[in-house]
């Protein structure tokens, strides 16, 4: 893909510097940019209200009732929560950006430090899965979309539909609690919880993986029979490139524009799926944390990681948009 | 868990004015159908499970029973017990009203509050309909399950709370549908003829839009719901939801996998009981869904299908088989078709929308094809260049390129010969060049291909192609993408695709048809010059006689699937024999045109191909058409002298009409352009 960005380069060169503000990846990347930020202003702004949307005092709800009340005052002096509103919003937003995100009630670490002990293990498990998913759904959509293309292989089409349906309807937690019971207590093949070794990865990943994968080959399926029946499918056949070719270099990377957008959504829901099947999997990471916490109600860390999975869920949809737009370079032209 | 609400955005486009009545009976119809009978079955049961059940059950699912704890499933407990000795079947049973019941209270909440943001627009007015719809759109971009932990955490641990977060949880996708659907219908011209009307916006929104969008906003909270039931499972399992002593599906999934070693079945069966009805809430929506968007297909091919069971396929008398070999220029042909045939397999036997033609194109020769759209001709073109696919079926007596057959073997025995030798350029060169790939590549594969070159190499003989073809900048425009590049320039960029070999025939497929004016011209003359450069055979098929007419030396004329004159195209004005050619030439408006009469056009419509009528074709649509001409086919007769007619009053003249400055044909009156 780096030979994409070369042809707008060359075309600024002609065009002069000047010009180069007009350039689509410019425009492209200043939109993109623009909405990141906004973004991630409303995520930190709604992390910051959380604590003061909930109903009655957090602390004492924190300490519990039976709390000396000095120690609930002492605490909400501690946390800033006496201050005005503005004045809250202000430090937060320092913090935030300096990466402070408070203490921990619990355990007196500063969250950060808790987000550092336990992102590592989520984003290995997210990343893997991701991946999984994409090298299953890719291959048997695209074999499917060629299999049943022009009506061919009904029975197949159905089997396939079928299947690919039920397996995406059974949320990832389920999937997760069968395979420990198929694999783990049945079979006994791979541990049932924990992260140890790399036979631990197996179960948790494939949980998260299978039902977006089905998803994702039924679209995929889909889009590479709309893209086989094109006009320029049509001439790379008329220059009579072998079959392979025809697929997988003039229709793939058109039906992949058009899965990644519908796609995206998917991905993005399996980094918040980690937070079921971590707690599935008794996995080490933010998904068991953030539980832990928010019936602990250790407020400062349920926000920090809702801060870490939000940004995580950005940064995903970015990665859609700039995998598009290397694509399908119309897709940087295009308003979205 | 949050696929669901995601998944309504294809089923945007269902929007539209809707009787009560038709959208009840397309909702039975969705029933009639395998999927939506089972699904609809399975929610019934589910359901009813949800009112029944605890009425029945629950007594049964309370009684605690210490002699049996714990225990696997057995005749007396079907799943087993639970750690007070409580039968976890019943318990599986009893908790369906609770978790139902939550998953659609949350979904009510979702569709509430979506409708009212999604609505926003429409009654706030521009600047805060706009904070409102950005509010949403970022909303959106979270995942459901991201959301929903948000709201656990705002409205408390416990069931209210976590019926509350799936609520809001599931709001903006709600939200961003009913934005999409009442959008559609804002610009709808019955909201406009309203709004002028003086229809305050409130009252425009409940007369006029909610009821238009309820339909698909029923089914997508059907689905919906669905996935607010898995959420709730979710949840609960996580013990954010349902607390003890209450119980439901995600609540028993909880207890059960803490000892799924020792018991299984106590995690299994809450978890069959979510996968079962999140199912049958997702499929019937599903369902609904697509029968809503089928209607229109489904009676449209109904009303196809009893037409044509009310005639049968005709016999073809003539094969269509010249008596000489009138494209014999010299040599051996370029192209040697003989009773090529192209065949469909439709509900009442085998359609063939290309019956018997017979050609040859010699060695230089350019020859046009002419007719009406769906006369065969382009599918004449695919055929020869092998590129009909299945279910469509070709057959010939001969199909020969260059002295090879062509029509046995597979796609790679002739890859290197057709790739080379044979070119094609197609009628929409916007949608014919690969979006994604640069031009220069899509050139030089050909060369890589076919002719063993080097990338490096390849892209240079495609920079030299291009400019061959009048590209301007050739180098530079080698490196853009189709998109970059104007309409009659991509043209000739795919005339240029087909120069990267040594063609030796180009087949254009109405290559000027989705040009402009000014650069038909262009094209044409590009074409032209190739030919004439190179001794490259042309084979040009249009419905534009005048075009065919300049570029070629000879013209078939093809109407229903045959070849029915053949004749040089100098003599197409004056010494055309069969009356539907000088229809079609009579309907070419010249210079000389009298503008206060109606322009001429061929009266009625060309032959459906799934009829054939036993006679001529063109019988119906002839001012000499005879009794004769409607029992019996004529075949296409050469005259000795290379022209080729199939007419029983081949070069007879129509008495009763005279119609100046054209050949004398029927005409009816059509509107003046």
């Amino acid at each position: 893909m780096t030979s994409t960005a070369a042809a707008p380069t060359s075309t600024a060169q002609h065009r002069g510097i000047s010009s180069a503000l007009d350039s689509p990846w410019v425009r492209f990347a200043a939109r993109r940019g623009g909405r990141l930020v906004v973004s991630l202003w409303v995520l930190v702004t709604a992390s910051f209200l959380m604590i003061h949307l909930i109903p009655g005092d957090p602390v004492r709800a924190s300490l519990g009732p039976t709390a000396p009340a000095a120690l609930v005052a002492a605490r909400r002096a501690s946390l800033g929560l006496d201050d005005p509103l503005p004045t809250q919003y202000l430090h937060y937003l320092q913090g935030v950006l300096t990466g402070d995100l408070g203490t921990s009630l619990s355990s007196r670490l500063s969250v950060s430090q808790v987000i550092g002990q336990r992102l590592p293990a989520t984003v290995q498990l997210a990343v893997l899965a991701f991946l999984v998913a994409l090298l299953l759904a890719v291959p048997i959509g695209v074999l499917m979309g060629v299999l049943t293309r022009g009506g061919r292989r009904r029975g197949g089409e159905l089997a396939f539909s079928a299947t690919s349906i039920v397996v995406a309807a059974v949320p990832e937690f389920l999937l997760g609690v069968g395979l420990v019971y198929v694999f783990g207590v049945k079979l006994g093949w791979f541990p049932v919880a924990g992260r140890d070794g790399a036979s631990s990865y197996v179960l948790p990943v494939l949980s998260l993986a299978v039902g977006p994968a089905a998803a994702l080959a039924r679209i995929m399926r889909v889009e590479m029979l709309s893209v086989l029946q094109t006009d320029y499918v049509r001439t790379a056949r008329a220059k009579r490139l072998p079959a392979p070719r025809v697929y997988l270099r003039h229709a793939l990377p058109n039906a992949l524009t058009s899965t990644i957008t519908l796609g995206g959504i998917l991905l993005s829901a399996l980094v918040a799926g980690t937070v079921l099947v971590e707690n599935v999997f008794a996995w080490p990471g933010l998904g068991s944390t953030i539980v832990q916490s928010i019936l602990a109600k250790d407020y400062p860390v349920v926000q920090g990681i809702v801060l870490v999975y939000g940004t995580g869920v950005l940064i995903v949809n970015l990665a859609v948009d700039v995998v598009l737009a290397l694509l399908d370079p119309r897709s940087t032209i295009r308003e979205s | 868990m949050t696929t669901a609400p995601m998944t309504s955005s294809p089923l945007v486009a269902t929007a539209e004015p809707v009787r009560r009545s038709a959208a009840r009976g397309r909702w039975l119809s969705v029933l009639r159908t395998p999927v939506g009978a089972g699904a609809g079955l399975l929610l019934a049961l589910v359901l009813l499970l949800a009112v029944f059940a605890p009425l029945l059950w629950r007594d049964d699912a309370d009684t605690i029973d210490t002699e049996s704890v714990l225990q696997g499933a057995s005749g007396q407990h079907w799943v087993g017990t639970d750690n007070l000795g409580r039968d976890l079947l019943f318990r599986v049973l009893v908790a369906t009203r609770l978790s139902i019941g939550l998953a659609l209270v949350a979904t009510l909440i979702a569709v509430v509050v979506g409708l009212v943001l999604g609505t926003a627009p429409l009654l706030l007015g521009r600047r805060g309909g706009r904070l409102v719809t950005a509010g949403v759109n970022i909303a959106v971009a979270f995942p459901g399950l991201l959301l929903a932990l948000f709201f656990a955490v705002v409205f408390g641990v416990g069931m209210t709370g976590a019926v509350l977060a799936i609520g809001f949880a599931g709001a903006p996708s709600f939200a961003r549908l009913t934005q999409t659907l009442a959008a559609g219908i804002a610009d709808r011209d019955f909201v406009a003829a309203a709004r002028i009307a003086g229809v305050g916006r409130t009252r425009l929104l409940l007369r006029h839009v909610l009821p238009n969008i309820g339909e698909p906003l029923v089914v997508n909270a059907t689905i919906g719901a669905g996935g607010a039931l898995l959420s709730f499972a979710g949840l609960s399992f996580l013990g954010l939801g349902v607390q003890a002593p209450s119980y439901d599906w995600g609540r028993l999934l909880q207890d059960g996998l803490s000892g799924i070693y020792i018991h299984p079945e106590a995690a299994l069966a809450p978890g069959v009981a979510i996968v079962v009805a999140g199912l049958a809430f997702n499929l019937f929506g599903e369902a609904v869904a697509k029968g809503i968007g089928l209607t229109t297909t489904l009676s449209g091919t109904a009303t196809t299908a009893s037409r044509r069971r009310e005639t049968v396929p005709a016999e073809v008398v003539d094969d269509g088989r010249p008596v000489t070999d009138p494209g014999l220029v010299q040599g051996r042909p370029v192209l040697d078709v003989q009773d090529l045939s192209v065949a469909f397999q439709g509900p009442d036997g085998p359609v063939r929308p290309v019956r018997g033609v017979s050609f040859r194109i010699g060695r230089g020769e350019a020859v046009g094809v002419v007719g009406e759209s769906g006369s065969g001709k382009s599918l004449t073109a695919l055929a020869i260049a092998r590129l009909v696919e299945r279910p469509g079926e070709v057959t010939a007596e001969r199909l020969e390129f260059m002295g090879t057959d062509v029509l046995s073997g597979t796609d790679r025995t002739h890859r290197r010969l057709l790739g080379t030798a044979f070119a094609m350029v197609f009628q929409d060169p916007m949608t014919s060049f690969n979006p994604t790939r640069r031009i220069g590549r899509q050139l030089a594969e050909v060369a890589e291909q076919h002719q063993g070159m080097s990338r490096k190499i390849a892209l240079a003989r495609a920079v030299d192609r291009l400019r061959a073809v009048r590209v301007p900048a050739a180098e530079r425009r080698a490196h853009q993408y189709p998109h970059e590049f104007s309409g009659g320039m991509r043209q000739r960029a795919m005339i240029g695709m087909g120069l990267m070999g040594e063609p030796k025939l180009i087949v254009a497929d109405e290559p000027t048809t989705a040009l402009d004016v000014t650069v038909q011209r262009q094209v044409l003359d590009l074409l032209a010059s190739v030919r004439a450069a190179d001794d490259v055979a042309l084979l040009l098929i249009s419905h534009d006689v005048a075009v065919v007419g300049q570029v070629c030396d000879r013209v078939l004329v093809m109407y229903a699937g045959r070849v029915v004159e053949d004749l040089p195209a100098a003599e197409l004005t004056t010494g055309a024999r069969h009356p539907y050619t000088r229809a079609l030439v009579a309907t070419v408006p010249d210079m000389h045109i009298d503008l206060d009469r109606p322009l001429p056009v061929i009266p009625g419509r060309p032959v459906d191909p799934a009829h054939q009528p036993p006679g001529c074709a063109y019988a119906p649509r002839c001012p000499l058409a005879s009794a004769r001409c409607v029992e019996e086919d004529p075949a296409l007769v050469d005259d000795g002298s290379g022209r080729r007619v199939a007419c029983w009053h081949a070069g007879e003249i129509a008495a009763d009409l005279e119609v100046p400055g054209a050949a004398p044909v029927a005409l009816i009156s059509g509107e003046r352009a």
